[in-house]
């Protein structure tokens, strides 16, 4: 169980690192695959299952095939090496540090991260966290989950009208 | 001696994915790759989501299951902003023929 949670979050970060490191977008892309797989599998350790799958099948096949796409479309072609400036060498180093070190101090100050991760304890017949989900979408979020259908309508149309005219 | 998993566990990988993502914001010049660097920080928060959610065991002994439903709106959100922010990345390469975040200065002065 821990062997595997290390083995998960290694993928994610390496994952994540190689985004940021490849020059080639193509590699890029395909390094955020991995990083969410591994994000997924830490989804499924929690025991979401059906986020873990969501985040596969949204992130992962959806997003990135449509990253992909792009990608391909525009024939990006690869950042050249270029000289990192020291300034944003040195902010990006500073503002993820002391994110990160900010981190560190709180997670450290607060009993409340220290609980355990236990095995849950359900009777058999519960229902599985699609049911519960499901449940709570459609009864105490009917509300919000109009507007995402609403906003989505509005992405599609607002793509379309995008896609159609020519900036200048 | 093998440690068991704890809340910080998680939150301490969600937050170093987070400073990865925001590091590539700040380091890397392809507005593409800068945009992937985004999903990458809103889905690192959303594994601090799901941890929270499933650490905070209702009387019923399941997990709280609101995090997982505000994930899911986030989830959905991610989607459409990918294809509005794709679509803008496409017609800003139109009109400038270059993904380098530098050429895009028409809002500067």
């Amino acid at each position: 169980m821990n062997f595997l949670f290390y083995l998960f979050a290694a993928t994610a970060l390496a994952g994540g690192i190689g985004v940021v490191i490849n020059r080639n977008p193509v590699s890029s892309a395909f390094a955020m695959i991995v990083s969410f797989l591994g994000l997924a599998a830490l989804f499924i350790q929690l025991d979401a299952y059906l986020v873990g799958i969501l985040q596969i099948l949204v992130y992962a096949g959806a997003i990135m095939v449509l990253f992909l796409f792009i990608i391909m479309l525009l024939d990006v072609p690869s950042e050249e090496r270029r000289r990192l400036t020291f300034g944003a060498l040195a902010a990006a180093a500073a503002v993820a540090g002391g994110f990160l070190l900010l981190l560190g101090s709180v997670l450290r100050k607060h009993g409340a991260g220290r609980a355990i991760l236990e095995p849950l304890d359900l009777p058999a017949d519960a229902p599985s966290d699609v049911h519960r989900i499901g449940d709570l979408l459609f009864s105490t979020y009917w509300f919000p989950i109009q507007i995402v259908g609403v906003l989505l309508l509005v992405a599609t149309v607002g793509v379309v009208v995008l896609s159609k005219r020519e900036l200048r | 001696m093998e440690t068991t998993l704890t809340l910080n566990h998680f939150l301490a990988v969600s937050g170093a994915l987070f400073a990865v993502g925001f590091a590539g914001v700040l380091l890397r010049r392809n507005i593409i790759v800068i945009f992937m660097c985004l999903e990458l920080m809103l889905s690192a928060a959303n594994l601090s989501l799901v941890a929270f959610s499933r650490f905070h065991i209702g009387a019923d002994g399941a997990p709280n299951y609101d995090g997982q439903v505000l994930l899911f709106f986030i989830i959905t959100v991610a989607a459409a902003e990918v294809a509005v922010g794709l679509a803008i990345i496409v017609a800003l390469f139109r009109s400038r023929e270059t993904t380098d975040v530098g050429a895009f200065t028409a809002m500067k002065n």
